[in-house]
């Protein structure tokens, strides 16, 4: 059996006093909310924090509130079904519903939280091996060495960002608040993602996620498509997040944000931009998608082979925008 | 016993009984090898090499054995008796000797007070290697004969070469209308069975043994111990515990069963190991990557009258079953559709990967992929129905084919029948729009071996009834019981005799001190075998009673029938004791009942060198139509429905032989679609992904409805009738799920798994085709050459070996 390495476990009853302890720790210490990322990453050696900082009892972590006219608050440690069951996500975030419901496993789902989600530890097919897999590679930059086998002569990791939520979170312009012992700030959740497999977030060791806040949803139409071998269990090899406002016929607004191709998740600009001041089209939605796919740009460390990925990336674009479809066509697409 | 063909009169055989060990498993209560706990238990963790191919220079245990909380470490000098499971093999150490030959070989063992203490000694071991030249491909391994993986061996690299001719290939050739020629490969892939494997080791006060495994073939581990430990059998008592799944993953004798018996005799304290999941895929012995040319020589018919099959295999760094999978690359094209002249040319490889051995289907299923796939192509050619194709020219009962195989009963024409009725075959073959596709494969299987594995005249396997005063049975046999339900067929068979409710049976399996030896759950030999065995001393006991029963009621022993609990007249059945009574008075008769029964397979047609592997004493038969959608932009495959039928002889249980195709079938599909078992060979030889996640096998979300058809043509060598249903029926749906690719989409993918990138590759190819460019040249030996029966042949190989090259 792999076992988990040792390590001290607090279970604080407020967020001031989980920062406190995370402050007082330094890097040797991690938060943990549902563990189903961190603790197979511990049996693997990958992080092997020497105090563990559990997030259950943090009452003020958890749930949802608001509503589609204000915008939503989510507390991190909200469990993924909790937020699959909730009809104010499901009517109103049709993406954001998606991108939770194709996460995992029903059972994961039962554990894993939003926030780990969003936290979640960039993935490589060199990374995510037990340790004596990795010696035999002579372990890689990510963890415990030197060289990167994805790409030998790269200077960064360029392990996958695997998050199912960071995508859409993009795409809806959520807000993320982090707290620590210094202070609280709010950053756009892309500006939470840096284009670096290792350093992968630019939140601080000792900053707690606190808080998710996701805008009004007010004709904002979304989707999120997801490609996977398999309709359970795996992590998307690609993931597409569409969320589009309507003006009448008109797009107002677009966002097209890609996921697991890069470190991070990445926005395709030129297809948003494309698509805005025109209705939604099979012209327009095929020009948008053969803007978006060449920032694709998958490496052999996931499962699938690279060519295919890429060429997918077209095709899941143009079918999350077709889902999104324009205003009045059937569906919970939102509002 | 008097049993109609329809199976009229069976009371317990036929009939859905819910699986004897069905609750305890439900409950939690099994004890699977890794639940048992034993005062004073040390856990054993191995160290494997990090390295494909190397030797070792050097092993340093000396900081892992001064860990507070180690007991011992061993290296491979502490077991320098080779083992293996078939006798020409005997190429594994416990731990390695001298050299490592794939990534995860282990080199040495340490035992500690818990598992935390035994991997931190494990990793705190040090190796050093002088590195070898790794060979991770067929190709590889056929152009650079040094360095050798082992001393042994045809040559080179090359573990084996087999060539077979039964006829006369050539003259086959030039009296066909047309011949066809088709190159095909098959990628490895592993069991996944749930259960990880465990051993657990104990030592007696007085010297005893006893070492509990999930294994397979309890038997075979005991030979490996006694030999490898240099211990008398005697004193050496194996258990296998029930396994948590075993898909022939399980059948060897391990190493690591062999660690935790040495460690538990040097520390005298019981010893556990628990493989984690990577190292099971480091026990690996799956299925072999094949590489096949098949060329075959039709009339315009269809009728076959000469095929020459060439197979190349990818063995891994030991032999494992390996010899015995590549004759079965070879052996079982003929029992279906009647082969005129055939010629077999074979070899195994030795690779720097974990070893190959005996998948489900053992060495058939990448042979039948390529015959079912290539016979849809030769059918397209010749212009007729693929279903009809085989329907014109099957194997007919009772007769012998041209490599000497015995079929008895032959169901496939009712298989056939089944599948193209019951999926509509004939109105949507050719017929659907395009994306949606349909396709039909047949297959035959083996329900055990003719022979056992290491020579000898004994039983193949032995059943022992207790009877007790109160009217209970204990059975005893050494069958493991793998998910398959085997205790409940052993149940329901002495039930069914017996004349009482399979649930007053107590079973005692694999066990070899208690139970009489079966040779394992493997080449599904048990229901017949075992059933055979079951029968013949549920007789002997019946014929007991029954002389003690005439005596009491006074009427001829002819007249005693047994059922329901009852023990009656069978012309007045108000005349009747309770099964209880009569054990008593049959005791009181004739001393305490105990009877035996065991079954040796009946002699084999064939005489040649390489005849054992093949016969059987009866041929299971399947048919699979797969229908499913193909999206041509992304290559995806959704599968929406697998017919399957299966001619099972005699369905015993239709719940375990519905679960049987349905595994089967799901086990098929993984082949099919996705799953791989293979090897980064630029970054020192790999796995790329041992893990039960990113190993891809599908879900319950990619099942596809299935529906089963049972056949049963009864035949005469199985217990009430029955043949196999374990392995046959996942043969035909690799195959029907490529016919059905290229029904659909109209391209040839010629490899499995059929991934939708090589649908599109396919697609965008000017030849339609996705699949290996050819074979490696190779000289073959001159093939062993056996007249066959229509030729006045007597099943034994021609005195002259007509050279190979002479004749081309
Ligand atoms: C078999 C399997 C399949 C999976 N499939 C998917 C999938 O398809 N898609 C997908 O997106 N994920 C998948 N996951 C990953 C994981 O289950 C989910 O991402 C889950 O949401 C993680 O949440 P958690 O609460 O369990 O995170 P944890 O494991 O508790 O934490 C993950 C990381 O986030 C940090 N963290 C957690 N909460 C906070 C916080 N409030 N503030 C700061 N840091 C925090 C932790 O320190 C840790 O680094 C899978 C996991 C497994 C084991
Ligand atoms: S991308 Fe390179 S450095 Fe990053 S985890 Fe993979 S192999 Fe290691």
């Amino acid at each position: 059996m792999m076992r988990l390495p040792r390590f001290r476990y607090h279970a604080p009853a407020t967020l001031g006093e989980a920062a406190a302890i995370l402050q007082g720790e330094g890097s040797q210490a991690m938060v943990v909310a549902g563990g189903t990322d961190l603790y197979p990453n511990m049996k693997r050696r990958h992080q092997t924090p020497k105090t563990l900082i559990g997030l259950r009892k943090i009452d003020a972590l958890r749930g949802v509130k608001g509503s589609p006219a204000r915008g939503l608050w989510i507390g991190p440690a909200t469990i993924l079904t909790d937020l699959e069951e909730s009809a104010l996500v499901r009517e109103h975030y049709p993406g954001l519903y998606e991108a939770i419901h194709s996460i995992s496993t029903p059972i994961l789902r039962n554990m894993g939280t939003i926030g780990g989600n969003i936290c979640l530890d960039t993935r490589c097919n060199y990374y995510n091996q037990n340790y004596e897999w990795r010696r035999a590679i002579n372990f890689c930059m990510k963890c415990d060495g030197d060289t990167c086998w994805v790409a030998p002569g790269s200077d960064v990791c360029l392990a996958v960002s695997s998050s199912d939520t960071a995508p859409i979170l993009c795409a809806f312009g959520a807000r993320i608040q982090l707290v620590s012992k210094k202070g609280t700030r709010t950053i756009e959740a892309k500006d939470l993602y840096r284009r670096d497999g290792i350093d992968y977030l630019t939140k601080r060791s000792d900053e707690i996620l606190a808080g998710i806040t996701l805008p009004p949803a007010a004709r904002w139409r979304s989707s999120y498509r997801k490609l996977r071998r398999r309709e359970a269990f795996d992590f998307p090899v690609l993931g597409v997040a569409a969320c589009v406002r309507f003006d009448g016929e008109i797009v107002a607004e677009a966002r097209l944000w890609l996921g697991a191709v890069s470190m991070a998740p990445v926005e395709a600009a030129e297809a948003q931009a494309a698509l805005v001041g025109r209705r939604l089209t099979e012209e327009t939605i095929e020009e948008a998608a053969r803007l978006a796919y060449p920032l694709a740009k998958p490496v052999d460390n996931t499962d699938f082979g690279l060519r295919w990925r890429k060429e997918m990336t077209r095709h899941f674009v143009r079918e999350a925008l077709l889902e999104v479809g324009p205003p009045g066509s059937p569906s919970g697409r939102g509002n | 016993m008097a049993v109609g063909s329809d199976g009229r009169g069976l009371r317990v055989v036929g009939k859905p009984v819910r699986k004897v060990d069905g609750l305890s498993k439900c409950a939690g209560v099994t004890l699977f090898a890794d639940d048992i706990v034993l005062p004073r238990m040390l856990f054993c963790k191995l160290h494997r090499a990090p390295v494909p191919h190397a030797r070792i220079v050097r092993v340093d245990i000396s900081k892992a054995a001064r860990m507070p909380g180690v007991m011992a470490v061993l290296t491979g000098k502490d077991l320098p008796i080779p083992f293996g499971i078939l006798p020409v093999s005997q190429d594994e150490h416990a731990l390695c000797l001298d050299k490592v030959r794939f990534v995860g070989d282990p080199v040495a063992a340490v035992a500690a007070v818990d598992e935390d203490t035994a991997f931190d000694a494990m990793n705190a071991i040090e190796v050093e290697y002088e590195p070898l030249d790794a060979m991770m491909s067929i190709e590889e391994a056929i152009r650079k004969p040094s360095p050798r993986i082992h001393e042994y061996g045809d040559e080179g690299n090359i573990h084996k070469k087999i060539a077979l001719e039964f006829g006369d290939v050539e003259r086959g050739f030039h009296d066909a209308d047309q011949v066809f020629e088709d190159t095909f490969y098959y990628e490895g892939s592993t069991h996944l069975p749930m259960e990880q494997h465990a051993a657990v080791a104990a030592v007696d006060p007085d010297g005893k043994l006893t070492v509990w495994s999930s294994t397979q073939t309890p038997h075979y581990v005991h030979r490996a111990l006694a030999k490898v430990l240099n211990m008398p059998p005697a004193r050496i008592r194996v258990i296998a515990c029930p396994n948590g799944g075993g898909f022939g993953g399980k059948s060897d004798p391990f190493n690591h069963e062999i660690v935790v018996a040495k460690l538990s005799l040097l520390i005298g304290r019981p010893v556990k190991v628990t493989l984690t999941r990577e190292e099971v895929f480091y026990c690996h012995r799956g299925r072999h990557p094949v590489l096949m040319q098949i060329k075959t020589g039709v009339t315009r018919d269809g009728a076959i009258k000469a095929m020459h099959f060439k197979s190349y295999l990818d063995g891994g760094g030991y032999g494992s079953y390996g010899v015995a999978s590549t004759y079965y690359t070879g052996a079982l094209q003929t029992v279906t559709y009647p082969v005129e002249n055939y010629k077999f040319d074979g070899l195994r490889c030795f690779t720097n990967k974990p070893p190959c051995g005996p998948k489900r289907g053992h060495g058939t299923p990448q042979p039948r992929f390529a015959l079912e796939v290539h016979l849809d192509k030769i059918a397209e050619r010749l212009g007729i129905d693929p279903a009809a194709l085989r329907l014109g020219h099957l194997v007919p009962p009772q007769s012998l084919t041209a490599n000497y195989l015995r079929v008895g009963s032959m169901g496939l024409a009712k298989c056939i029948d089944a599948v193209v009725e019951g999926s509509g075959w004939k109105q949507k073959f050719r017929h659907l729009p395009s994306g949606k596709g349909i396709g039909l494969a047949c297959s035959s299987y083996i329900c055990g071996a003719g022979l056992p594995i290491y020579w000898n005249n004994m039983p193949h396997t032995g059943v022992q009834l207790k009877l007790d005063r109160g009217g209970g049975v204990a059975v005893f046999c050494g069958e493991i019981d793998i998910g398959q339900g085997s205790d409940t067929v052993l149940a329901q068979v002495v039930a069914e005799v017996l004349g009482i409710d399979p649930y007053d049976i107590r079973i005692v399996f694999g066990d070899t001190d208690l139970t009489p030896v079966d040779l394992g759950s493997y080449s599904s030999r048990v229901t017949l075998m075992m059933g055979n065995a079951a029968i013949q001393a549920a007789e002997r006991a019946r014929e007991l009673l029954a002389t003690a029963v005439s005596e009491k009621l006074g009427i001829p022993a002819e007249r005693v029938g047994f059922g329901g609990g009852q023990v009656f007249d069978v012309e007045g059945p108000e005349r009747a004791l309770s099964f209880a009574d009569a054990v008593v008075a049959a005791e009181a008769r004739f001393g305490t009942i105990g009877t035996v029964g065991s079954y040796t397979p009946p002699p084999s047609a064939a005489r040649y060198k390489g005849s054992g592997v093949g016969p059987s004493p009866a041929y299971s038969y399947s048919a699979a139509v797969v229908e499913l959608d193909v999206d041509p932009r992304t290559g995806w495959v959704r599968v929406d429905r697998v017919h399957l039928a299966h001619d099972v002889g005699r369905c015993i249980n239709p719940v375990l032989v519905v679960g049987q195709v349905e595994g089967s079938v799901y086990m098929g599909l993984g082949e099919a679609l996705m799953e791989e078992q293979v090897f980064r060979a630029n970054r020192g030889g790999v796995h790329r992904q041992p893990s039960l996640l990113e190993y891809k096998s599908p879900t319950t979300m990619e099942m596809p409805d299935v529906v089963t058809y049972i056949i049963e043509d009864p035949d005469p060598n199985g217990p009430f009738g029955a043949k196999e249903v374990g392995q046959g029926p996942l043969l035909p749906i690799a195959p029907a799920v490529v016919n059905a690719v290229y029904d659909a989409v109209g391209v040839r993918i010629d490899e499995v798994p059929v991934t939708p990138e090589k649908i599109l590759k396919a697609l965008d190819s000017p030849a339609k085709r996705f699949g290996p460019k050819g074979v490696p040249e190779v000289r073959w030996p001159d093939p062993i050459r056996v007249p066959t029966p229509w030729e006045g042949g007597t099943g034994r190989a021609a005195a002259d070996r007509r050279p190979a090259e002479a004749r081309r």
